[in-house]
């Protein structure tokens, strides 16, 4: 009787690719509730939009490709980008925008370069930047939370008229004029003059806040319970996000100056404002476009708190997340190269050849 | 509880341990027939020492060892040789081999044994030589030769001894149930393995903390014993702590150093089977023929440990437990995770086969397509290796030597672990095994033509010394010749007698072998102060090995050492012994001959300066006598030779023929210049000396320059006589061929009667 041959090993850990995707999915619920607890609606829209998108273009391309398409599909690959973009944009952007923003993630990031895997960048952060550049005035309107709002939100047809008509978000009972307000970012890069203290007193957009704005604060604690439960579930490992978050907050405690008029911001500030923990446990961790060592991810983590800091404190645009991220791609294989693990048997690590 | 270290990487698949330790190791019926491939373990295959028909007993050897690597072969029952010839053996290759079949005869009878109670009463060699024949390969999966391994290096001491007792793979339980059933007999092989390694102050048996009755058996029979150095050291279950490295780590918290043994740290690992094998053969003088075999999987009736003779096809095995097929069934030999599938039932069970694993589908399915790698990393952290399983994985799609070599991917030891986890199942192990085969083929290939290269240039470089050899001799012979002219004005001014012409004569044949001796100084020298360099490089190089402890190559580089010391040493007698021979010979003036002729000599050494002094302290008459005596010798070997070689019909007769009439003429004519010599000495010693000294000069030179141009003319005369007759000879030769080759109608008449002609030709020339 002939048997079948195959090589070893003859097991495997059952799962596949796509669970490890849809881990990440699932860890990211606990931020789209709170996000959409603040911000209303506009955040579901974004990620259903995001993912017909995404779903669309990845499936376009592999036909053109020629791909078996529901495999590929299968690994959820491409609704991962689709949430992170979603999640990143501001709520009630524009359709189109988001389509554009897709298209760059999905087809020139991804795609282009070779499909899963081989992305040297990480698509959401291309497609978020893209946007960012091209038209920073939608890109930077975030509306007032909710409590600040009196508790109101955008209904419902509000807001699919804001996204698809474009017309104006008008809410009943506004506290603030207009619909957009700044974020607390904002608030403390465009502070001149005002102790923090004073700052977080006259702002009510500090003073009702907890830790680091109204919130803000809720929706990075929320991304920090998902980030705790990928760790837990060893999607990835400790290394790039508990770096890039201490080398966030030892550049904030050194630029605190005890709460001076030119403070940039306590640690507790910058670790639970903006994208912080969205970026250290659902951007930087992609895998793809990371470096590959445990060492080498904890200075790729560690750059990216720097540059982080760096953008958000001293640039124009309303977060560092994104640029850090896509400069620290680059390094990468760079990081990699000095950071090579020492391998069994070897007394120190592997000299690099030139 | 004694220490023990982690380990980078690891896995925990699922244990499957259970379903083949519920019953006692068992037995089963006489297979059918007995196939026992030559190529059992690491090395040469052994070779065959029994013939097709002959009947052989129970633990007679059918397979002696080829070689220093190798090892022997045995019956592992009683019957016939039915047959030896290649079959499919068990190998992941699936490849056929030179395999001797036994059909027993259902006896079983034992072959008479050579047991020993008392084995500290033989020498160790004794103690290896009968562990070598007794077959012993190491028993966990590699089949290294046991002696080989219980006898390192003699510069290296064994301090501790190291018992794998992990089976870290899943399913298998062999090493499992033999601990729990023998575990004294284990204990006696350890200590047999002490004896041998003279040094080891402890025995660590390293056990998998998922084996509690094992453990508590070796514990019992530890105890028992009551030898101080024995450990029984229980740790954490992880695949692959039973790997030799990540034993050893665990155990000792030491690395072996890459491409290094464990001998270097100090260190021997035994696998448990092979204990209680070396045991069973020195004591009970059993060769290797049976072991114990996990028979496991959801196909079978009946999952269990069984004690089962080597070469039993493995059909026969699955049979025996009530085996049903499954869809796409798999036969796995060796656990899941590093086992291999074999091709079909009738590869017998071999020394290194501890399981047999039958799967049902369900039990283990079969790999999913692959899908993309995301670099997830986890490959990373399971590598037990701390390499880089998908960086290595990216080198090796693209084929990327240089790459895969500076991430150490010789040190991945096939595990498995990155394939295990990773999420996309890609096959990464694959990869690894088809990289490094191109990369072993690649680097063979590269050395090879390293090799020819060498060889052309030392070639080249010979031809030029050869070539200036030449220029060099010339020229000395040119420098001799005018010497030899002066000294023969000289001494035709003072009085002389007829020996001149012999001197001279004498004197152009030294000349012309001579080489300068300030360049044979300066050769000297030059090979001693290349030798000291090569001395220092060595030094050098072992300095820097020792700085990266490199221990591998730190002995080779001291036995390089060595050499190159004796080297020098050699170089430095040579050149005193020149300085001594030149000193000694320039002190002795107005004998250009001598001085000139100890210079050859050197090259031999002072010894052979001797001889050559004595022979040219020996006059021309007797220089010709030992000649004719040297060729008479000569030829009578010659003679013998061609004799023989005429009996024996071999092809090289003609020219030995040819040989024996080369010399005959040579002796003719070395008899010729010994009585024309003799004639000489006695004309010289006839000639009327009273005349006054100026006559007797003019005289000698006279009668000297007569003598020459008689012996020129006659030895002219000689030689064309000699050339016709021996042409004669040869055209008498080549006709024979001719026509011999015109008989058989051979290709090259041509070429003969081409030969034949020319020589046909040249004689018509010469007479």
């Amino acid at each position: 009787m002939q048997f079948l041959k195959v090589t070893s090993p003859h097991t495997s850990k059952q799962g596949q690719a796509g669970n490890v995707m849809l881990s990440v999915i699932y860890a990211t619920i606990p931020g789209i509730i709170a996000l959409t607890y603040f911000f209303g609606v506009g955040v579901l829209i974004n990620l259903i939009l995001a993912s017909l998108f995404g779903l669309g273009f990845e499936a376009l391309i592999l036909y053109m490709r020629q791909r078996d398409i529901t495999f590929y599909l299968k690994d959820y690959s491409a609704l991962v980008t689709a949430f992170l973009l979603g999640l990143a944009l501001p709520a009630y952007t524009p359709w189109w925008l988001i389509a554009v923003g897709m298209f760059f993630s999905i087809v020139i990031a991804k795609q282009l370069y070779g499909g899963l895997g081989f992305n040297p960048f990480n698509p959401a952060m291309i497609g978020y930047v893209v946007l960012l550049i091209s038209f920073p005035l939608e890109m930077s309107s975030w509306i007032t939370p909710a409590p600040l709002n009196g508790g109101e939100l955008p209904s419902l047809s509000a807001a699919l008229g804001k996204v698809f008509l474009g017309h104006e978000l008008i809410m009943e009972g506004a506290l603030l004029d207009g619909y957009t307000s700044a974020t607390p970012l904002e608030l403390m890069r465009q502070n001149d003059g005002q102790l923090v203290n004073q700052l977080y007193s006259d702002n009510p957009l500090f003073s009702q806040a907890l830790f680091a704005g109204v919130g803000w604060e809720w929706v990075n604690i929320a991304f920090l319970a998902g980030g705790i439960y990928l760790m837990y579930k060893r999607v990835f490992t400790w290394h790039a996000p508990i770096s890039m978050l201490a080398a966030l907050g030892i550049l904030a405690a050194v630029f605190y100056d005890g709460g001076s008029s030119s403070s940039l911001g306590s640690p507790l500030f910058h670790w639970l404002t903006g994208a912080t923990m969205f970026g250290a446990f659902f951007i930087i961790t992609d895998p793809v476009s990371s470096a590959v060592s445990n060492r080498g991810r904890i200075v790729f983590g560690a750059l990216i708190g720097v540059l982080i800091f760096v953008i958000r404190s001293f640039s124009n645009y309303p977060d560092g997340v994104a640029f850090a991220v896509l400069l620290l791609n680059f390094a990468a294989p760079f990081i990699d190269y000095y950071t090579k693990p020492r391998t069994y048997g070897h007394k120190s690590k592997s000299k690099s050849k030139g | 509880m004694r220490q023990i270290w982690e380990t980078p990487g690891g896995i925990h698949p699922e244990q499957n341990k259970h379903q083949s330790t519920g019953e006692q190791i068992g037995t089963i019926a006489m297979p059918p027939e007995i196939i026992l491939p030559m190529g059992q373990h690491i090395g040469a295959p052994a070779t065959p020492i029994v013939e097709v028909g002959q009947t052989v007993l129970k633990g007679e050897c059918v397979a002696k060892p080829e070689g220093f690597f190798s090892a022997a072969i045995h019956a592992s029952t009683s019957g016939t040789i039915s047959a030896i010839e290649e079959r499919t053996i068990t190998h992941p290759s699936g490849m056929r081999a030179l395999c001797v079949i036994i059909k027993p005869d259902g006896k079983d009878t034992w072959a008479p044994l050579n047991p020993c109670d008392d084995y500290t009463q033989l020498s160790k060699d004794e103690i290896l030589e009968r562990i070598r024949n007794a077959g012993i390969v190491g028993m966990g999966g590699a089949g290294f030769p046991t002696a080989i391994k219980a006898n390192p290096k003699s510069n290296r001491k064994i301090t501790t001894l190291i018992l794998n007792g992990t089976e870290c793979e899943p399913y298998i339980t062999a090493d499992d149930m033999l601990m729990r059933e023998r575990a004294d007999e284990i204990l006696l092989g350890a200590q047999l393995f002490c004896h041998l390694l003279t040094d080891v102050n402890e025995i660590l048996i390293g056990i998998e903390d998922n084996k509690p009755e094992a453990i508590a058996a070796m514990q019992a029979a530890a105890n028992a014993l009551n030898d101080e150095r024995i450990h029984v050291v229980s740790f954490p279950t992880k695949y692959p702590s039973g790997g030799e490295k990540q034993l050893i780590q665990i155990l000792t918290g030491k690395e072996i150093p890459s491409g290094g043994l464990p001998a270097q740290l100090g260190i021997v690992v035994q696998n448990i089977g092979t204990a209680v094998a070396c045991h069973r053969a020195i004591v009970h003088g059993e060769p290797l023929i049976s072991r114990v075999t996990t028979v496991v999987g959801q196909t079978l009736e009946k999952q269990r440990n069984i004690n089962v003779l080597m070469g039993t096809p493995i059909g026969f095995v699955l049979q025996e437990h009530g085996f049903v097929s499954d869809y796409k069934q798999r036969i796995i030999v060796g656990g899941p995770m590093m086992g291999f599938a074999a091709d079909n039932q009738n590869v017998p069970i071999i020394k290194t086969t501890n399981c047999i694993l039958a799967p049902s589908t369900k039990e283990l399915p079969l790999p999913a397509p692959a899908q993309p790698c995301i670099r997830c990393g986890m490959c990373e952290q399971a590598c037990p290796a701390s390499l880089l399983p998908q960086q290595l994985y990216w080198f090796s799609r693209s084929e990327d030597v240089e790459k895969l070599e500076e991430h150490n991917l010789f040190d991945c030891i096939e595990c498995g672990a990155c394939s295990y986890v990773c999420p996309s199942n890609i096959p990464l192990v694959q990869y690894y095994r088809a990289s490094k085969g191109t990369i072993k083929l690649q680097r063979e290939e590269k050395a090879k033509s390293d090799h020819a290269r060498l060889r052309f240039e030392q070639r080249q470089e010979r031809i030029v010394k050869a070539e200036a050899e030449k220029e060099a001799k010339r020229e000395a012979r040119k420098q001799a010749a005018l010497e030899a002219k002066k000294l023969m004005a000289e001494k035709a001014a003072q009085p002389a007698n007829g020996e001149t012409e012999n001197t001279t004569n004498a004197v152009d044949k030294t000349a012309s072998k001579v080489v300068d001796p300030v360049t044979q100084k300066a050769k000297l020298t030059r090979a001693l102060t290349s030798a000291q360099s090569r001395l220092e490089r060595a030094n050098a190089q072992l300095q820097t090995n020792i700085d990266e402890d490199n221990g591998s190559r730190k002995d080779a580089l001291q036995s390089k050492i060595k050499q190159a010391e004796l080297k020098v040493n050699d170089a430095q007698n040579k050149l005193d012994a020149f300085n001594k021979e030149h000193d000694i010979s320039s002190s002795e003036p107005g004998t250009p001959q001598a001085k000139n002729s100890s210079a050859p000599s050197n090259d031999k050494g002072k010894d052979a300066t001797s001889p050559a002094l004595k022979k040219m302290a020996m006059s021309d008459a007797e220089k010709q006598a030992a000649a004719v005596a040297s060729i008479e010798k000569r030829l009578g070997v010659a003679t013998q030779k061609y004799k023989e070689a005429q009996e024996a019909n071999t092809p090289t007769a003609d020219a030995l023929k040819l040989g024996v009439e080369k010399l005959e003429q040579k002796l003719s004519d070395a008899k010729a210049v010994l009585a024309q010599q003799a004639n000489d000495v006695s004309a010289n010693t006839t000639q009327p000396v009273s005349k006054n000294e100026a006559d007797a000069a003019l005289g000698a030179i006279e009668r000297a320059q007569a003598k020459a141009k008689a012996k020129a003319a006659m030895t002219d005369d000689e030689k064309k006589q000699d050339q016709i007759a021996s042409l004669k000879k040869r055209i008498d030769k080549a006709k024979t061929r001719l026509n011999k080759a015109k008989d058989e109608n051979d290709d090259n008449i041509a070429a003969f009667e081409n030969a034949y002609n020319k020589l046909q030709d040249k004689l018509t020339q010469i007479s």
